[in-house]
C-alpha cells in the first residue's frame, strides 16, 4: 500500500488534507508529548529546579548528586537484581510451561486461563494479595509454623535484605503467564516437519528443544525480552502496594524516586535527572533490539 | 526442572507421530503423562493460590482470621467484610468505601477507551490507506516513544494540562490516558487495516467515496473484532492504571485502583485484613469478568499489542 501517494490521483491535496487533519492527534502526541516531553524533562535535569520549574543550568550537579544519594544507589542495585532474576526466571518459567502446553494436553484452555488470568490484576492488587500472604504473622510463615516447624522463618517482606526477591514472586506470579503465552504462540508457528525430521533423525525430544526450536524461536525470545525489560524499568505499583519501598528504603526503585521527588519531596531537579537516568536505560535495552530488527537485521532475511 | 524433558522424550517422540485423526490409544497413567499433568496441576495450584486465599479471607470474620491460618476455609461465612470495603472502608479523608472509586474508575474507563479507540483507529486507518509524506516518521516516533519510561513524561504533561486548565480533574485523566493509549492501539489498527484487500478500498474510490465516507461506512464495519480486541486491551489497562490516576487527578476524583491502595496501606488503625481482601477483589473484579468472559480474544489482543512492528 505504499504507493499511493505517488500514482498520481486527482484531488490528491484535498485527499491528502483529510488524512493530514485525521492524524492531528497523533502528530501532536508524537511531537509535543513524547518528543517534546522527553526533550523538555532531559533539558531541565541539568537545572537546579525545585518546587517550579526553572531554567538555572548547573551542569551535571543533579546527576552528582543523584550517585551520591544512598537511596538512589539502592534503587538501582534493586532494579538490577529484581531485573536480572525477573528476566531469567520468566523466559524459563514461561518457557517451560509453554512447552509442557504444546504436548497436546487435555484441558489445554483451562491450564492456559490458570497461568493468565493473574496478568489481567493489577500490580496494586497482585502487591496487596502477596503482602498479605507473605505476612510472617498470618501468611506461609505462620501457616508452616503452625504444623510443627516453629523456628520457619519466610518473611521476605520485613526483612530488608531480601525483600526485593517477595516483590519477584508477586511480579513472576503476574507476568509468567504472558511469556507463556508468547512462547506457546511461537512453538505453534513452527513447522511439524522440523519435529518428524528430528524423530527421524532420532534426536532426543530435549536436544531438538534446545538446539533447534529454541534457535529456531529467536524472534519470539527477543520480543518477550523486550517487553519483560521495557516493564522492569517502569516497576512502580507493585512496590508500592507490597512494601511502599520499605521497610526503611530497602525496596525503593528507580520509577518510586522519581515519583517521589516530584510530587512529594519537590524537588524537581532531583526527580528530572532520575527520570532521564530511567530513559537512558530504556535506551540501553530498545537501540540494539531496534538496531537488530529494523537495521541489521535485513541482512539475516 | 530439565530432566522432566529428559524422561519425557521417549514416549514424547511416539505423541508426535500420531496424526490428528487416529490418536494411538496410551495408558493414561504414562509416566510421561504423570510428569507433564503432574507440573501443570502444580503450577496451576501456585496461580490459583492468591485468588483462593483472597476470597477465603475476604469471608472470614476477624477473630476467625487472628486464629486461624490463611488457607483453612472460613468457619462461619460473612459478607460484611465486602459490605464495609464497598461502603463504609476509610481511605485517609473520608470513609464511604470504594464505590466512590469504583465510579470514578467507570468514569474514567468509558470515555477513555471511546476516545483513544476512535483516535487511534482514524489514525491506524490514515497510516495504512492514505499516506502522506511524514507519516512514517510521526509514527515512528510514537512507537518508540510507547517505551519511554511514564515518568520521563509525566511532569511535561502536568504542565500542558496546567495551562489547560484541566489538571486534577476527570477529563485530564482521560485525554492522559488516550494519549498513551495511543502508540499501541494505532499500530494494532494500522496493521490491520493494511491486511485487508487492496481493492476493496480501490472500489470505493472509485465509486467516489471519500476519506470518511471510505472508514466509516467500508473499513469500520469490516473491522469489528480488532475493535473489540482494542476494546479489552484498553478497558483492562486503564481500569489497571494506578500511577496517572494518583499524577492527575485530586483525591475525589482517585480511580479505584489508587482508593484500593490507600484502604490497604493507611496505617490508621486496626488492619482489616477481611476487608483488604474483599476490597482487593472488588477491584480485580471488572478485569477478571473481561478476561473470563473474552477468553481467546483477550490472548489475542496481548499478542497484537506485545508483537510490534
Amino acid at each position: 500500500m505504499a504507493g499511493h501517494a505517488k500514482t498520481g490521483r486527482p484531488n490528491q491535496l484535498f485527499r491528502n488534507l483529510n488524512a493530514k487533519i485525521a492524524s492531528i492527534p497523533m502528530i501532536l502526541t508524537a511531537v509535543v508529548i513524547f518528543l517534546g516531553g522527553t526533550l523538555w524533562t532531559v533539558l531541565y535535569s541539568f537545572t537546579n529546579s525545585k518546587l517550579l520549574p526553572r531554567l538555572k543550568f548547573v551542569g551535571l550537579d543533579q546527576y552528582e548528586r543523584l550517585w551520591a544519594a544512598p537511596r538512589w544507589v539502592v534503587s538501582i542495585e534493586n532494579l538490577a537484581i529484581y531485573g536480572f532474576f525477573s528476566l531469567i526466571f520468566s523466559l524459563v518459567i514461561g518457557f517451560l510451561l509453554a512447552a509442557l502446553m504444546d504436548q497436546k494436553i487435555r484441558f489445554e484452555n483451562t491450564f492456559r486461563t490458570i497461568f493468565l488470568y493473574p496478568f489481567a490484576l493489577s500490580f496494586i492488587v497482585t502487591g496487596l494479595v502477596w503482602q498479605w500472604i507473605l505476612n510472617p504473622e498470618f501468611g506461609v510463615q505462620s501457616v508452616v509454623r503452625s504444623l510443627g516447624w516453629t523456628t520457619f522463618v519466610f518473611d521476605p517482606l520485613y526483612t530488608p535484605s531480601i525483600v526485593i526477591y517477595g516483590i519477584l514472586i508477586a511480579a513472576l506470579w503476574q507476568g509468567t503467564g504472558l511469556v507463556m503465552c508468547l512462547m506457546l504462540a511461537g512453538l505453534r508457528g513452527i513447522d511439524e516437519d522440523i519435529w518428524k525430521a528430528s524423530r527421524v533423525d532420532g534426536i532426543p525430544m530435549w536436544k531438538t528443544y534446545l538446539l533447534i526450536i529454541i534457535p529456531m524461536m529467536r524472534p519470539v525470545f527477543i520480543t518477550t525480552l523486550v517487553i519483560i525489560a521495557s516493564g522492569i524499568v517502569k516497576v512502580y505499583d507493585l512496590v508500592v502496594a507490597q512494601t511502599s519501598g520499605g521497610p526503611g528504603i530497602a525496596s525503593e526503585v528507580p520509577a518510586k524516586y522519581v515519583y517521589d521527588y516530584m510530587f512529594q519531596a519537590q524537588n524537581l531537579g532531583q526527580g528530572f535527572a532520575a527520570s532521564t537516568m530511567m530513559l537512558i536505560t530504556v535506551a540501553i535495552i530498545i537501540v540494539p533490539w531496534a538496531y537488530l530488527e529494523f537495521g541489521g537485521g535485513r541482512k539475516r532475511a | 526442572m530439565p530432566d522432566i524433558a529428559i524422561q519425557t522424550a521417549p514416549t514424547g517422540t511416539k505423541a508426535t507421530l500420531s496424526g490428528p485423526a487416529g490418536r494411538k490409544p496410551r495408558p493414561l497413567l504414562s509416566p510421561r503423562n504423570i510428569i507433564i499433568y503432574g507440573t501443570l496441576f502444580v503450577a496451576a495450584a501456585y496461580y490459583l493460590l492468591p485468588l483462593y486465599v483472597m476470597v477465603v479471607t475476604s469471608l472470614k470474620g476477624m477473630p476467625e482470621i487472628r486464629l486461624g491460618n490463611i488457607f483453612s476455609p472460613p468457619v462461619e461465612i460473612t459478607f460484611e467484610p465486602w459490605v464495609k470495603a464497598w461502603s463504609s472502608a476509610c481511605t485517609g479523608l473520608n470513609c464511604d468505601g470504594l464505590s466512590r472509586g469504583f465510579w470514578n474508575s467507570v468514569r474514567i474507563t468509558v470515555p477513555s477507551v471511546i476516545v483513544s479507540i476512535a483516535i487511534a483507529s482514524v489514525n491506524g486507518y490514515a497510516l495504512a490507506n492514505w499516506r502522506f509524506k511524514g507519516a512514517e516518521l510521526f509514527f515512528s516516533i510514537l512507537v518508540v516513544g510507547a517505551f519511554i519510561p511514564y515518568q520521563v513524561m509525566i511532569y511535561p504533561i502536568v504542565i500542558v494540562l496546567r495551562e489547560m486548565g484541566i489538571y486534577g480533574t476527570l477529563t485530564g485523566l482521560i485525554l492522559v490516558h488516550s494519549i498513551f493509549g495511543m502508540p499501541i492501539l494505532t499500530l494494532l489498527f494500522r496493521n490491520y487495516f493494511a491486511s485487508l484487500p487492496e481493492e476493496l478500498f480501490k472500489a470505493a474510490r472509485i465509486d467516489g467515496a471519500g476519506f470518511w465516507a471510505i472508514y466509516f461506512r467500508i473499513m469500520a464495519p469490516m473491522s469489528l473484532p480488532i475493535f473489540v480486541v482494542a476494546m479489552i486491551l484498553q478497558v483492562t489497562g486503564i481500569w489497571n492504571d494506578f500511577l496517572f490516576g494518583v499524577v492527575f487527578t485530586r483525591p475525589e476524583y482517585y480511580p479505584m485502583t489508587v482508593q484500593l491502595n490507600n484502604i490497604v496501606n493507611s496505617v490508621q488503625g486496626v488492619k482489616e485484613y477481611n476487608v483488604n481482601m474483599a476490597a482487593t477483589i472488588l477491584t480485580g473484579a471488572v478485569p477478571l469478568i473481561v478476561y473470563f468472559v473474552s477468553g481467546r480474544l483477550f490472548v489475542r489482543g496481548i499478542a497484537a499489542g506485545a508483537v510490534k512492528g
